[in-house]
């Protein structure tokens, strides 16, 4: 009746998984308690649940991201205060089973559950604005890709409660994560989670790239394009070209643990190296789909609060363009104690070594763009001049790893941790806080607290280089990753330091939450009535904070790169308002089959990890019953009347003057 | 198209019957149909490949050579180009607003289609049955997921064949369903070229 699922699933023999599903439950019921005495549910489910505006569905994603940052950092300060104690013999707090466990859900949170929704939230809240559309192309699509990456967050959730995570890595290599060596869900829930949010994910890669291509206003060719849009729409072409590959791999694996075949097997044939390369095959180019956005916007921060256009426009796309096409071939450098041969091994180190003039580029763009500027040193300034320098150092870590020779000493050990943190911190963290800092007053209309923002910058950044760089010194020392304890004493110190740089992170995170709380209280001081609260270039900026559902009362038109600084400059400095005569404005309807679907696939997703197969079935036949709902509903879309629109407008131009 | 700013533009200040701010025109549908379409070329790729690195995976059990019949196979992908040739008559008589001829097209490349299925099935059934199922070798389970995958799309259209008879039936040739039978068709003739380099790649190179 219930598969593999019994009541000795629930893991009550270890004291702090019990404590946090307890406190999980608590903050559960108590939330749902509130909502419920305050009636939002109505609220939550026609405002948000169901809405099809890309700019709340931006916000719900980085408030999931957000959320699963503090489930990813407490596995991280677990994993560090672990290693700071299990030092010459001593076990430490954390079993290896339980360790292995934390050190994949750590990858796997922050790369699929974090990162990925942080960059794509920021691309749904700032792409259409910036383009001057009035949603993306396919309104509907979006809203169940956010939904399907919810079920992926929900099962990953579901594992602390009901059995337990892979032990895997977060890449789960075969064949460990074969039915031999791990029998258990873990993989399971590593498999549908990754598999069901992985499908949402594609489809947001298909809406954007259409949307960008089809959707553009009056004048704005591809070469006047704000950086953000195109770094994004880089992002997603890798989004399309490699997300397949990690479905299909996926796929594989699955028929070889549920089906008993042979892809990745030790025995009958199988070849466990050609998981390893798909796997890669779409990991490198995951890479850049999350750091690409993040240059977005380091451009797009330097050029507004340098007061000057971003210096070698050009160069920046064709930099971005080049990075995406030498994305897809330097996967192997992830394995080149693979024994692949010199040759090989040859070809895609110098690749990966080229990659790094296109970003070289990229950095002196930056710098030059802040040169003979008046640069002013707001927070998502100062998460750029830190992305800039500690980004660089990452990518010359990077480098030493391009070469084969000095990979094989360096592979597997503390380096390669040390090195993508250097980046992946340094460059997607830094880029999507200082995105949050630059866009939240176009989500919600006033600014964040600087104080607190600033906070947070010094706390994340020192705390990183305390965190980090001691790993590069140990890995000198011989120290690799994945390890639950360790014999030598002499790496304690080291690994104390870690630790406590950990602990500052910790403090920069909790920055930024007093920041948010900070700012909420203050939201009438820091208000912005105009849209434009930092002297922006680009069109998101033209409309009115937060932007009307519909976007622009008239789409706008651009003649410049950047195209409202030159409106701006034509109407002698002032932000040009819209002017009646309004028209009647087409928009898409909200949607209750997105959310619904999402609930069926994660229901069949649980099922499918404990084996339940009928409850597999209804919940797939359930899912597509649901789609076929949509398919047969014809009532998508409606017209926001002209007399409506100008309401809208003329509310908030009184504000406006109000304010003059 | 690069440079072309595209359908976005405003300029109508009367009545509903313009679509030019649409979200969803047939032409964002059908673009948007392609991106996928390429999307699931990856994943078609990526079979490809893991087929041909496992092509000599057979763990003593048979090789291609062994077990395909290539008279089945011959007739199964005659079955599938015509389908794609009774579909393009159907997109022909779209075009021409027949809507029954339209229906009528859509029938018979739904039975050709079921026909492929059919076989298809008979073969895997077979296989399994000599104890030459997926789990046999790594060879098998590349070329069992390589061809069902294949298969499971065609199955996928001939439901998407049956959705399109049951609206053409409701609604008629509409601006709804109209761009959803040109993505059918695209979808359709997609399966067709993939089944062709199944066919040479898996097929014909495996008994030569």
């Amino acid at each position: 009746m219930f598969g593999k699922l019994s009541l000795e699933a629930i893991p009550t023999h270890d004291p702090i998984i019990m404590t946090t599903i307890t406190a999980i439950v608590i903050g559960g019921l108590a939330l749902v308690a509130a909502i419920t005495y305050f009636k939002k549910w109505g609220y939550l489910w026609s405002e948000w649940i169901t809405s099809i505006d890309h700019k709340k569905l931006g916000i719900m994603y980085f408030l999931v991201a957000l959320v699963m940052l503090l489930r990813g950092f407490a596995d991280a300060i677990m994993m560090r205060s672990q290693l700071a104690m299990a030092s010459a013999g001593a076990e430490g707090f954390l079993p290896p089973s339980h360790y292995d466990q934390i050190f994949t859900a750590h990858g796997v949170i922050m790369i699929f559950f974090v990162a990925m929704p942080m960059v794509i939230g920021l691309m749904n809240l700032v792409v259409p604005l910036q383009i001057g559309a009035r949603d993306v192309a396919f309104p509907f699509l979006n809203n169940l890709s956010f939904w399907l990456f919810v079920a992926g967050v929900v099962l990953v959730n579901v594992s602390l409660f009901a059995g337990e995570f892979a032990k895997t890595g977060w890449l789960a290599y075969a064949p460990l994560s074969g039915l031999d060596y791990s029998p258990g869900v873990g993989v399971d829930y590593w498999i549908w989670a990754l598999q069901i949010s992985g499908i949402g994910t594609t489809l947001t890669g298909i809406n954007f790239f259409v949307t960008i291509l089809k959707m553009r206003t009056k004048g704005m060719t591809l070469f006047r394009m704000p950086i953000f849009t195109w770094t994004s729409l880089c992002a997603n072409v890798l989004i399309i070209a490699s997300f397949p590959i990690l479905t299909a791999t996926i796929a594989l694996l699955t028929l070889d643990r549920y089906l008993g075949m042979h892809f990745f097997t030790n025995d009958f044939g199988g070849n466990m190296m050609m998981y390893v390369n798909l796997i890669w095959a779409w990991g490198h180019p995951e890479v850049y789909i999350l750091i690409l956005p993040a240059f977005g916007v380091f451009s797009e921060v330097i050029s507004t609060f340098a007061r000057k256009r971003l210096f070698g426009y050009g160069t920046m796309v064709w930099a971005t363009v080049a990075i995406t096409i030498l994305s897809f071939i330097v996967w192997l450098h992830h394995f080149f104690t693979m024994g692949a041969g010199a040759n090989v091994n040859a070809f895609f180190g110098i690749m990966t070594m080229i990659i790094a003039i296109p970003t070289g580029v990229k950095i002196f763009n930056w710098l030059f763009t802040m040169f003979r500027g008046r640069l002013e040193f707001t927070s998502p300034v100062l998460w750029t001049l830190g992305f800039i320098i500690t980004f660089t150092l990452g990518g010359m870590t990077g480098v030493m790893l391009a070469v084969p020779a000095a990979n094989f000493v360096l592979h597997n050990s503390l380096f390669v941790i040390a090195h993508f943190h250097n980046v992946i911190i340094g460059g997607v963290v830094f880029g999507m806080l200082a995105g949050l800092t630059f866009w939240f007053p176009k989500a919600f209309g006033f600014t964040l607290d600087e104080k607190w923002g600033k906070r947070s910058f010094w706390c994340w950044i020192i705390g990183f280089y305390m965190a980090f760089m001691p790993l590069y010194v140990l890995a000198f020392f011989g120290a690799v990753r994945r390890m639950q304890s360790y014999e030598n004493g002499d790496w304690q110190p080291l690994m104390i330091v870690a630790w406590v740089g950990a602990l500052i992170i910790a403090a920069g995170i909790a920055c930024t939450v007093i920041q948010f709380i900070v700012s909420i209280r203050d939201r009438k001081k820091n208000q912005d009535v105009t849209g434009d609260p930092w002297g922006g270039r680009t069109l998101e900026w033209s409309t009115s904070s937060p932007a009307p559902f519909y976007n622009f009362a008239h789409l706008p038109e651009v003649n410049d790169i950047d195209g409202f600084w030159d409106q701006k400059q034509r109407n002698g400095g002032e932000a040009p308002l819209s002017k009646p005569p309004y028209q009647d404005i087409h928009m898409p309807k909200n949607t209750w089959e997105g959310p619904i679907i999402a609930l069926f696939a994660t229901v069949a997703g649980f099922a499918l990890v404990w084996h339940i197969w009928w409850l597999a079935i209804v919940g797939g036949v359930a899912t597509f019953a649901t789609f076929m709902a949509r398919v047969f509903r014809e009532d998508v879309d409606y017209y926001v009347p002209a007399a409506e629109v100008e309401r809208i407008e003329r509310e908030h131009q009184q504000r406006v003057e109000m304010q003059a | 198209m690069a440079t072309d700013t595209l359908s976005n533009h405003e300029g109508h200040a009367h009545g509903h019957d313009h679509h030019d701010d649409h979200h969803d025109t047939a032409g964002t549908k059908v673009f948007g149909f392609w991106v996928y379409l390429m999307s699931d070329l990856v994943i078609f790729g990526s079979l490809f490949a893991t087929y041909a690195v496992l092509l000599r995976g057979t763990a003593g059990g048979p090789s291609g050579a062994d077990i395909f019949e290539l008279p089945l196979i011959l007739i199964s992908t005659f079955l599938l180009l015509v389908s794609s040739f009774t579909y393009g008559m159907a997109v022909l008589a779209m075009n021409a607003d027949r809507v029954n001829q339209v229906k009528a097209w859509l029938a018979v490349t739904f039975l050709l289609g079921a026909g492929f299925i059919g076989l298809e099935l008979y073969e895997f059934q077979h296989l399994i049955h000599l104890g030459f199922g997926p789990d046999r070798s790594a060879f098998l389970s590349a070329f069992f997921t390589l061809v069902g995958t294949h298969g499971l799309h065609v199955i996928f259209g001939l439901i998407w064949i049956l959705v399109m008879l049951v609206q053409l039936q409701q609604k008629g040739l509409t601006e709804m369903t109209r761009p959803r039978i040109m993505c059918l068709s695209l979808f359709w003739h997609f399966l067709d070229i993939v089944w062709i380099c199944v066919f040479s790649f898996v097929y014909l190179m495996g008994v030569l």
